[in-house]
């Protein structure tokens, strides 16, 4: 892992937290939508924070096929985790939604949950599968 | 707030299979800086936007996305977030051993666990 790609991990993760923090307050402004008249969901894409956050997860989006281009995705989901107290803080102080201490104790345990798989192997058994005759070969003294 | 369940279920099953089709498209594709730095720009987005497993992902995530404005419309951000991002999580997890027949050990079960009681608290 390069310093560039650890910086496009940070990308998808500040870029769909602020994304969806964006959206929301455009469709709160914009008002409920029901399945009758659905078609508003069209006329909310003309707010200026629906259309900011659509950029950014746009942005968000680019970067996502970039992490997936050179990690598996059960690397990249666990990198983009820590979005979820980002939403969270964002929530508090732009949105002014109660974030109670329930929600901050299920966000924690997400978060832990999130750390078992971080801290774990990134590749596959495929990809060590792969890796495993290289290895032998070279300790036993063979060329790779 | 059984509107906004079945909309969150609804949608992390549309992130998934967008999540797993994309991934599956861009290891077919390769990486895209090497690719960039091999072949240019151009051959990166032509080799992107002709791919169809990315395609059809983008579709699926496109389905997500207007589900989620339906969804962010009625309910706070700091359920809708969480609760989607951690069952589209578990659910990535089981259909990555299915489709793209990625190694799901103990760690990653316990990781499923921890992430759903930490949907079950944010939900009450």
């Amino acid at each position: 892992m390069t310093p560039r790609k650890y910086l496009v991990l940070a990308c998808v993760t500040l870029l769909g937290a602020c994304g969806d923090v964006s959206l929301s307050r455009g469709m709160k402004s914009v008002g409920g939508i029901t399945w009758q008249h659905w078609t508003h969901i069209f006329a909310a894409l003309a707010n200026p924070w629906v259309a900011g956050g659509i950029v950014l997860l746009l942005g968000f989006m680019a970067t996502y096929l970039t992490a997936l281009s050179w990690a598996d995705l059960t690397y990249v989901l666990p990198a983009t985790a820590f979005g979820y107290i980002v939403i969270a803080g964002l929530s508090k102080v732009f949105l002014h939604e109660d974030v109670t201490l329930k929600r901050w104790l299920g966000i924690m345990l997400i978060t832990v949950g999130v750390g078992f798989v971080a801290t774990g192997p990134a590749l596959t058994e495929k990809h060590h599968r792969l890796a495993e005759p290289e290895e032998k070969s070279l300790a036993a003294g063979g060329r790779p | 707030m059984l509107k906004t369940w079945i909309t969150i279920v609804v949608l992390a099953l549309e992130s998934t299979a967008g999540d797993i089709l994309i991934s599956r498209a861009m290891k077919q594709i390769g990486d895209l800086h090497e690719l960039r730095r091999r072949a240019g720009i151009p051959h990166v987005i032509f080799r992107v936007l002709t791919s169809g497993t990315l395609m059809l992902g983008i579709l699926f995530m496109s389905l997500a996305f207007f589900s989620l404005l339906a969804a962010l419309s009625w309910a706070d951000v700091s359920i809708v977030g969480p609760a989607c991002g951690s069952l589209t999580f578990v659910s990535n997890a089981v259909a990555a051993r299915i489709f793209l027949h990625e190694r799901v050990d103990h760690r990653r079960w316990a990781a499923a666990v921890c992430v759903a009681a930490g949907v079950a608290l944010l939900a009450t």
